[in-house]
């Protein structure tokens, strides 16, 4: 088993191709199946663990105050996620409530949680404790984290419900908003980065800052 | 077997030569080279199932069991598709009485009361979205399986779009379940998921699942199209 350092294979067509330095910003894709090949992180590593901890910043308000209350009557109901989450297991829908527990606050959360523990000693110049197994779970979280299909769903709850009470948008609507954004931009982030970041030391030619060519 | 080497240490530029989905490509296949499906490094000399030395995944020329894995998750995903839309997905109760309402009553709904933009939202998401996914993800399979060229490009271009509109389907799952969470006001509104969200949302995941396990490389895999060594060598040259 030997490693090939100046080679990459195209993930959606098997296509080999050799690596090149990428100018800033660039994103290489395979000019036979267009799969996105790589790109330049060269500005967002400085950006990710501002981000990471704003966004962290964000997911506590989001959690923590209520979403939406509505006035019917002059009764007031309101929830927070985890209420709703709660009040489908209450109803029997244990399976539907982890799915959203889990897509919309463990998996972002560790998502991020990895993401700060990884970046931060990173620049401490060490490689931490259980870096392969976070890594590959941070790959393997990545499609399942759903942030901005739940906005876009509290959107649409709220206009189905101004049909029959009065809606009052809560602080956490708005962190949420803020929190789609910032999620947008640190998930843009591809963890296969710190590979080349981690061993980056271990060989002089320092990879981190090459790309592919077609 | 490693023409490889020759590779490497050919002068920098282009190894490939294929502009267009027409041209045959160098593979990692052909050169018996495998690249790491999480970090991405390529190895040569590697036997199927061997660990790679960077991540520690287990290596495969291609996702093992692929197409029977597609299968399996898609047509799990069709027998649940039909209750996702026969089902009540939300059950409102109010002093006016107990409405249950299923996706399409839902679009309907809206459509009637003058939100046309949210029926739009809700039709496309909840209704077009999954039907497109299922019936892409089974063109893919069959074609892969067939090791059809029929459209190539355009078939890895559906694949990409599959995988990006994907999670876009559990918007009305989580409508419901914000909106259960929210409307309990004792004696004059309440609102309860159905049934229906639970077989909705498990044909969102087994969708998911299906395009995860669907390994987009087989559909460029194909008997006649992998160059042979000497017909490589002459085609980096030109």
């Amino acid at each position: 088993m030997r490693e090939v350092p100046d080679l990459i294979a195209c993930e959606g067509c098997d296509a080999l191709y050799r690596k090149v330095s990428l100018r800033r910003g660039e994103i290489a894709h395979c000019p036979r199946c267009g799969t996105e090949l790589d790109r330049d992180a060269g500005r967002q590593r400085e950006r990710i663990l501002p981000l990471t901890v704003a966004s962290l910043i964000m997911f506590m308000i989001a959690n923590s105050f209520p979403i939406v209350e509505i006035e019917l009557q002059g009764l007031r109901s309101q929830t927070t996620l985890f209420g709703a989450v709660l009040s489908l297991t209450t109803e029997g829908m244990s399976l539907v409530a982890m799915l959203v527990l889990a897509t919309t606050i463990l998996f972002p959360l560790l998502q991020l949680l990895f993401l700060l523990y990884l970046l931060l000693s990173l620049r401490k110049q060490h490689r931490p404790a259980g870096f392969r197994w976070l890594v590959r779970a941070m790959q393997n979280l990545r499609p399942w984290g759903m942030v901005e299909v739940f906005l876009l769903g509290v959107l649409v709850a709220v206009v189905k419900l101004s049909n029959m009470a009065t809606v009052i948008p809560g602080v956490a609507l708005w962190a949420f908003g803020v929190l789609t954004v910032l999620l947008t931009a640190v998930v843009s982030f591809n963890p296969r980065h710190f590979w080349q970041m981690a061993f980056a030391g271990d060989d002089a030619s320092g990879k981190d800052h090459k790309g592919i060519s077609p | 077997m490693n023409n490889a080497d020759s590779l490497s240490a050919s002068d920098d530029g282009p190894i490939i030569v294929a502009g267009d989905a027409d041209l045959p490509a160098y593979t990692a296949a052909g050169h018996g080279m495998m690249s790491c499906h999480h970090c991405g490094t390529v190895w040569q000399e590697v036997r199927d199932h061997e660990d790679c030395q960077r991540c520690g995944t287990p290596l495969h020329m291609r996702k093992p069991h692929s197409i029977m894995r597609s299968w399996a998750f898609l047509i799990a995903a069709c027998i649940m598709y039909i209750p996702a839309n026969l089902m009540p997905v939300m059950v409102t109760k109010t002093l006016l009485g107990t409405q249950q309402d299923t996706i399409m009553s839902g679009v309907i709904y809206f459509w009637v009361s003058g939100s046309w933009e949210l029926a739009a939202i809700i039709f496309i998401a909840s209704f077009l979205v999954p039907l497109f996914k299922l019936a892409s993800l089974i063109l893919l399979t069959l074609t892969a399986q067939k090791r059809s060229r029929w459209r190539r490009l355009q078939r890895a271009k559906l694949y990409r779009l599959v995988e990006i509109i994907g999670r876009w389907s559990m918007l009305d799952v989580f409508v419901v379940s914000l909106l259960a969470g929210l409307v309990q006001i004792e004696g004059f509104a309440k609102i309860t998921a159905g049934f229906g969200v639970l077989a909705f949302a498990s044909v969102v995941v087994l969708t998911m699942l299906a395009a995860l396990s669907f390994d987009p490389r087989l559909t460029w895999d194909s008997n006649d199209t992998e160059p042979t060594a000497n017909q490589s060598k002459r085609l980096l040259r030109n």
